[in-house]
């Protein structure tokens, strides 16, 4: 071990000759930072696209941040093609925000000695910019906590996991991109230089190496591999077996035809036996030509039809494509009112649960007029098990998981 | 005599310009991620940083300056099955320390149970690959040493 020249190690992390680790430099930081503004701005896209699958300009229900105000300005109508598109951009975002952990811990390390500069601002820009660096980790640590947290079912954050995660992406957001406009040009030029310039990163008095930066950037991307191979599974029922760690891995909660994720059980959301028995369970539809109200049988003796659809969860996990059998949206909005193909209005659709965050929620007319838009009494040739649903739920191409409401009671088909 | 206070200097008038920017859009979000709790919330932004940068990495940082102590110059065959096992844990300890084991079991309808015993798995194999690269690279280099060396 390399000993300074007669003198005691640096104790203080103000002083230079504290970091000694011979890893630290531009050129680490550069090539971490370049993985994370590639990784982030996808992080950042599909986030934002998740929120506009909720369609949440539709309905009050549909919106868990009714506050938004101009951070809304890009939302759009959900489309319902291609049907596996809500399944891709949650798998991406979850699974990339897992992959990218790693990747983020080195970039902090490697620029740590920067928190510990003397004197703490060399002028107001300076000073303004550290209080940024303040919003931008305390943000990306805070936004893949929440994250992390939030699929791990782990509710410690202090509120409702929605705006936490929405409006700290845009507090993160707004501090990554000055730090991307104010630190881009160095990191590119870094980069592309041959020799390394020196710069604070650069230990005065480095320790002796016990690993290349090549071989550190190679274990970081380890790092992110493993994370990677063991939750990636979870986004498919063939691949679930791989997902070790995953939430939604490495098994499926059954066997036989009902035998996959389940985002919400019977029983946990309040569903008694005594409501969805034959005797009891009615389906109400609502239209403005009036009210009709249904039997499973009833239900039964219209014109069934099957759509292959999986089951994607904003927790990032999904099932493959279940072979889904039932009664077209667009054939109940018939039923009261709505004949003309053209002309099919939005759904207002209401569970039986008795608590939950989306109990109730609404469909747009794209959605409701889709073919494969089907309200489901079977799946995968057998009825739909109680925890799948029972007596009916509703199946969406590309819609979020939990748009498609289980233990349906009643539908109220018009423009919302 | 008044005791001079020394100013600060302006710094770059683009780059006060662009942060100004950014607090403001910062700001305009933060006002609606404080809509709440604001206390907490807060603290658990700050908090998540204060904790990364002199709680987390100078724990890191001692273990791997510790661990160098004691494995010389074969300290990666540690190092890295010993940070990829950590790095799951700290990713997934929900789930691995049952802490929330009862929700997961009545939300999923999965077994809470396999978590800890998988994690222990893998680090297992972490830990038993790295030992079978050591022994490989030893008993390779000792063939490809002459024995007049020693």
């Amino acid at each position: 071990m390399k000993r300074s020249l007669g003198r005691s190690p640096e104790r203080s992390p103000f002083s230079p000759g504290f970091w000694r680790s011979p890893l630290r430099g531009p050129w680490l930081t550069s090539v971490l930072g370049m993985v994370l503004l590639g990784g982030i701005t996808v992080l950042f896209v599909t986030g934002l696209l998740s929120y506009a699958a909720y369609n949440p300009d539709l309905a009050p229900v549909n919106d868990k941040t009714p506050d938004k105000g101009i951070l809304g300005f890009y939302l759009f109508s959900w489309p319902t093609d291609p049907h596996w598109l809500y399944r891709l951009n949650q798998g991406v975002h979850v699974t990339l925000g897992l992959t990218l952990i790693p990747v983020l811990l080195a970039k902090l390390w490697s620029v740590v000695p920067r928190l510990f500069t003397l004197p703490p601002a060399r002028s107001v820009a300076h000073a303004l910019e550290r209080l940024s660096l303040l919003l931008l980790v305390g943000g990306a640590l805070f936004e893949f906590v929440t994250g992390v947290f939030n699929v791990q079912l782990n509710y410690v954050f202090p509120g409702s996991f929605y705006p936490l995660h929405f409006y700290g992406a845009w507090v993160f957001f707004a501090a990554f991109l000055v730090h991307t406009a104010l630190k881009l040009p160095t990191a590119l030029r870094n980069l592309r230089q041959i020799r390394e310039e020196k710069n604070d990163l650069v230990p005065v008095n480095p320790a002796e190496p016990t690993v290349s930066r090549r071989g550190a950037l190679w274990f970081v991307g380890g790092g992110s591999a493993l994370l990677f191979a063991t939750s990636v599974g979870q986004n498919s029922d063939s691949l679930r077996f791989t997902a070790l760690l995953a939430p939604h891995g490495p098994a499926d909660p059954g066997d036989g035809p009902n035998g996959f994720q389940i985002n919400k059980t019977a029983a946990r959301a309040g569903i008694r036996p005594a409501d969805t028995d034959d005797e009891a369970w009615r389906l109400v539809v609502v239209g403005r030509g009036g009210t009709v109200r249904l039997s499973r049988a009833e239900l039964l003796a219209m014109e069934q039809h099957s759509a292959a659809l999986p089951i994607a969860c904003v927790e990032g996990w999904s099932t493959s494509d279940q072979w889904w059998r039932g009664v077209r949206l667009r054939d109940l909005a018939a039923l009261v009112g709505y004949d003309d193909p053209d002309t099919v209005p939005d759904v207002f659709v209401e569970s039986l649960q008795q608590s939950g965050a989306f109990r109730r929620a609404a469909l747009r007319a794209n959605q409701v007029a889709d073919p494969r838009s089907l309200l489901a009494l079977g799946v995968n040739g057998e009825d739909l098990s109680p925890d799948h649903g029972y007596p009916a739920r509703i199946i969406v191409p590309a819609a979020p998981g939990v748009l498609n409401t289980k233990w349906v009671a009643k539908l109220t088909f018009g423009d919302l | 005599m008044r005791p001079r206070i020394p100013t600060l200097p302006l710094g770059s008038p683009l780059q006060i310009l662009l942060l100004a920017c950014s607090f403001a859009l910062a700001g305009y979000a933060g006002v609606r991620l404080l809509d709440g709790d604001w206390f907490e919330i807060a603290l658990w932004f700050v908090g998540a940083a204060v904790l990364h940068d002199v709680v987390l990495l100078p724990l890191y940082a001692a273990a791997d300056r510790a661990l160098g102590r004691a494995a010389g110059r074969h300290v990666m065959y540690v190092r890295v099955p010993a940070a990829l096992s950590a790095l799951l844990l700290l990713v997934w300890f929900p789930l691995i320390t049952g802490q929330v084991a009862d929700r997961y079991r009545s939300v999923t309808a999965l077994s809470p149970d396999g978590f800890l015993a998988r994690w222990l798995l893998i680090t297992a194999v972490l830990f038993g690959g790295s030992a079978l690269l050591f022994v490989l690279r030893l008993r390779r280099a000792a063939k490809e040493r002459p024995p007049t060396v020693h």
